[in-house]
């Protein structure tokens, strides 16, 4: 056991692997080639096309230990990876691990064929109840987190290999040429499928939308797809994406968000060229709404808008704040409508936007973000991943790649959430190191990284209500009282991977 | 004098909302005892409210109560239970004559006496919302040394009235008018209504302007989210306060050359000018706009 920088205890190995712990956000290096796929040479006039799920796993020679993909554009609406997996049960395949880029609520369904050794592992961050039923000990199944950036490294890398992707394609052709804005399971952006596209052994592309050749736009190209599959429905449409995303209403978010857009514009960003990106939070969108307020009243022109992009930007794009929005993924309707319409509203994929090791990633063009967290401690450390029970319920997101690219990294959260302190001694469990995180912005209060000295000054010019942290932690502990500490046993059930593939911590089984 | 230009009511039986009073900018906050909490609830609302004002120790807005009206079996345990916690004052709903502030006067004094307090410590901010209470606002405004603001309730007007409220408000200008006269002649600040529609913000600015260009001084409300609006609509602007910066200069030099009118820019600068200067001054350093002490011998001459 030792102790990584943030003085997390991290096992020297974990299931086989040798793990190395983390150090800082910046340095540690590939010390490899990129990974690659086999060529082939298809021949003119074979079909892609495949009759069956069952068909297209035996096309590419899935074997007991290999990986398979899938994205998580259709987030909790997807059907299919829930369908690949009972497949994989009938055919008696054993041993399979899951690399999606995200594990969702909806595949809980999978969570009988973990116990029945189908899936052994699941090499991502994953949302519910899996990963809850992991944490408490109840379901073996070992978890690798990691955020969108990490991930896109560690096909690259080859860290993880994909034997077989199944990439949902809302909008197909017979040669597999797909997008995601048409059809009845559009979801937008695919960008985090290009990175499987790219890397994976095989690729099939799954539609319930075949078009006549060829697909337009083509998001994925057919020179990138093995096979192609046409199955009834990929997915619930109403759980794809929102109808809309919502500002928050609650009084106390909005003030959040108030003191947030005020700390923007006293950090001397908000100018020309000023680029931005928030999540889909009531709170983060609150404050995108607020910038885009300050932004026309000011007459300032930003450049880029990124990450997963709402009817909000869609907004500032089409009133000229924005020239483009970089979209990894669309998080509601008008989002896929402008990805079909807007020339600068480009779909990229989530190596593009933040995969460490490549030769530049659009999170360090980045001027300002807006992140959310379950806990934050004095020293800016952030968790996104466990709740205050420890259980490990969220996947990362880009949230620590977003915050190591940008200049200022702006933490939102309620001072206290359902009686509980959001800043504590130390995180539960750490996402996202302090090192990267610049501001947390509460409803009682505004905490500002040492290492920003101008900024604390601008805000104290400004009125705003700017605390030291370590004061700030005991104001509300004394409203709140000291949350009774969560036991843990010693078992590691899951990894916490940071961006570069070292280890910021590891989630360890609740004691019940 | 202080600035009450927001005054936001919250449920005294919500103890979510109530934990959440100390981060909201409103001048005033009022923990409401009355109608936002059902009768099975108000004891635990008393207990609620003084535990919450007790732990409130380091204010950074006036807290009223207010407490149900004085011709209900609550209103005797209200001031029981909550007085002792401190808070600034009571909202006194119903005020419908000046008898009922009278009577409240008397209560707080008995409360003040028993508590060994400064007599005269709290204050009231009676509601008049009915006709009755229109007619009777004059004699009202002057029923106590405690009043600091006389505040209108629409919703209850419109009730005893017998109808609608409109969001253009015709059916309340009399009423208004009558309300912010009693106020002003006896001294106090004015408070309008709340508005209730808590997503129109438009209509609440227009609604806000509307009774700011009557005559009164803040507002009622309901929400948080309504406080930015009012308080906009009740900063001065830039363009107000350098003004009243510049007729403070020119004052002080009349006053330097022993006069107290003198000109600027053309027009006169006489002590209601210079009154309604320091009155933007006021409002400005109270909103951080500006930094100014403000002497009463600049306002007034010396003695």
């Amino acid at each position: 056991m030792a102790k990584n920088s943030l003085g997390r205890e991290i096992p020297e190995q974990w299931r086989g692997r040798p793990l190395d712990p983390y150090v800082d956000p910046w340095n540690r290096k590939p010390e490899v080639l990129r990974s690659t796929r086999p060529l082939v040479r298809h021949r003119r006039g074979d079909s892609k096309l495949l009759p069956s799920l069952r068909a297209a796993i035996e096309k590419c020679e899935l074997k007991n230990g290999m990986n398979i993909s899938t994205h998580h554009a259709l987030r909790n609406g997807d059907y299919l990876l829930n369908l690949l997996v009972k497949e994989l049960d009938c055919m008696g395949l054993r041993d399979i691990g899951i690399a999606a880029s995200s594990v969702h609520p909806v595949h809980a369904e999978i969570i009988p064929y973990i116990r029945k050794g189908v899936i052994t592992r699941i090499e991502t961050g994953v949302n519910g109840l899996i990963a809850e039923l992991v944490s408490k000990g109840e379901l073996d199944c070992p978890i690798v987190v990691r955020s969108h950036g990490g991930r896109a490294r560690s096909l690259a890398t080859g860290e993880v290999e994909v034997h077989a992707a199944f990439i949902a394609a809302p909008c197909c052709d017979i040669t597999g040429n797909l997008n995601g804005v048409h059809g009845p399971s559009a979801c937008g952006s695919l960008g985090y499928a290009h990175v499987d596209a790219r890397y994976a052994r095989k690729v099939v592309a799954v539609t319930d939308n075949l078009v006549r050749f060829p697909a337009a736009p083509i998001s994925i190209s057919q020179s990138e797809v093995d096979y192609v599959l046409k199955i009834e429905s990929l997915g619930d449409p109403n759980k794809i994406v929102s109808t809309t995303t919502r500002l928050a209403r609650d009084p106390a978010a909005l003030l959040i968000a108030k003191y947030a857009s005020e700390v923007i514009e006293a950090s001397g960003l908000l100018k020309d060229d000023f680029s931005f990106q928030t999540g889909a939070g009531g709170t983060s969108l609150a404050v995108a709404d607020l910038i885009h307020k300050k932004m026309a009243a000011k007459k300032i022109k930003g450049s880029f808008g990124c990450g997963g992009i709402t009817g909000y930007f869609v907004d500032m794009l089409e009133q000229g704040y924005f020239d483009t929005l970089f979209d990894v993924q669309c998080f509601d309707l008008k989002a896929v409508e402008s990805l079909r319409r807007n020339p600068g509203h480009r779909e990229i994929s989530a190596s593009l936007y933040a995969n460490p090791y490549n030769r530049g990633e659009v999170v360090d063009m980045l001027d300002c973000v807006i992140l959310g967290a379950t806990e934050v401690d004095v020293n800016f450390n952030v968790n996104v991943n466990t709740e205050s029970s420890g259980l490990l319920l969220h996947n990362t997101g880009g949230h620590c790649d977003v915050a190591a690219g940008a200049k200022l990294a702006i933490v939102v959260a309620p001072a206290i959430r359902g009686r509980l302190p959001i800043i504590r001694d130390a995180v539960t469990t750490v996402t996202t190191p302090g090192e990267t995180v610049d501001v947390i912005v509460t409803d009682r209060g505004i905490c500002v990284a040492d290492r920003h000295v101008e900024l604390k000054k601008e805000l104290l010019r400004r009125n705003l209500p700017l605390k030291d942290i370590h004061q700030f932690h005991e104001e509300i502990t004394r409203i709140t009282g000291e949350p009774r500490p969560v036991e843990f046993d010693d078992e590691v059930v899951a990894l916490i991977e940071y961006r570069d593939g070292s280890i910021i911590d590891v989630v360890r089984r609740v004691h019940e | 004098m202080n600035l009450r230009r927001s005054l936001l009511y919250v449920p005294g039986n919500m103890p979510g909302m109530l934990q959440n009073i100390p981060v909201f900018e409103a001048d005033v906050v009022m923990i409401d005892l009355e109608d936002a909490v059902p009768l099975l609830e108000k004891d635990a609302a008393r207990l609620l409210t003084r535990n919450f004002l007790q732990f409130y120790q380091d204010r950074n807005k006036e807290m009223f109560v207010r407490i149900n009206a004085l011709d209900t079996p609550y209103a005797a345990d209200d001031l029981r239970e909550v007085l002792p916690a401190l808070p600034d004052g009571i909202r006194l709903p119903k005020a419908d004559n000046p008898e009922v502030v009278e009577r409240l006067h008397t209560l707080l004094t008995e409360h003040e006496e028993r508590l060994g307090l400064k007599i005269g410590r709290f204050k009231i901010i009676p509601s008049i919302e009915s006709a009755q209470g229109v007619l009777n606002c004059v004699e009202t405004a002057r029923a106590s040394a405690r009043l600091v603001a006389l505040a209108f309730g629409a919703e209850d007007f419109t009730a005893s009235m017998e109808i609608d409220r409109t969001k253009s408000g015709e059916e309340l200008f009399s009423a208004r008018t009558q309300v912010v006269w009693a106020a002003k002649a006896a001294g106090l600040q004015a408070i309008d209504s709340i508005f209730a529609d808590v997503n129109d913000m438009d209509a609440l600015r227009a609604e806000t302007l509307l009774v700011k260009r009557l005559g009164f001084t803040g507002k009622s409300l309901v929400n948080p989210r309504q406080i930015d609006v009012i308080h906009e609509v009740f900063r001065p602007s830039e363009d107000e306060i350098r003004h009243a910066l510049e007729v403070m200069e020119a004052i002080k030099r009349a006053r330097e050359m022993g006069t107290g009118v003198i000109s600027l820019k053309g027009k006169m600068v006489d002590a209601p000018v210079v009154r309604r200067a320091a009155r933007t001054i006021r409002e400005g350093v109270a909103f951080g706009m500006l930094e100014y002490d403000l002497s009463d011998e600049v306002i007034h001459g010396e003695k």
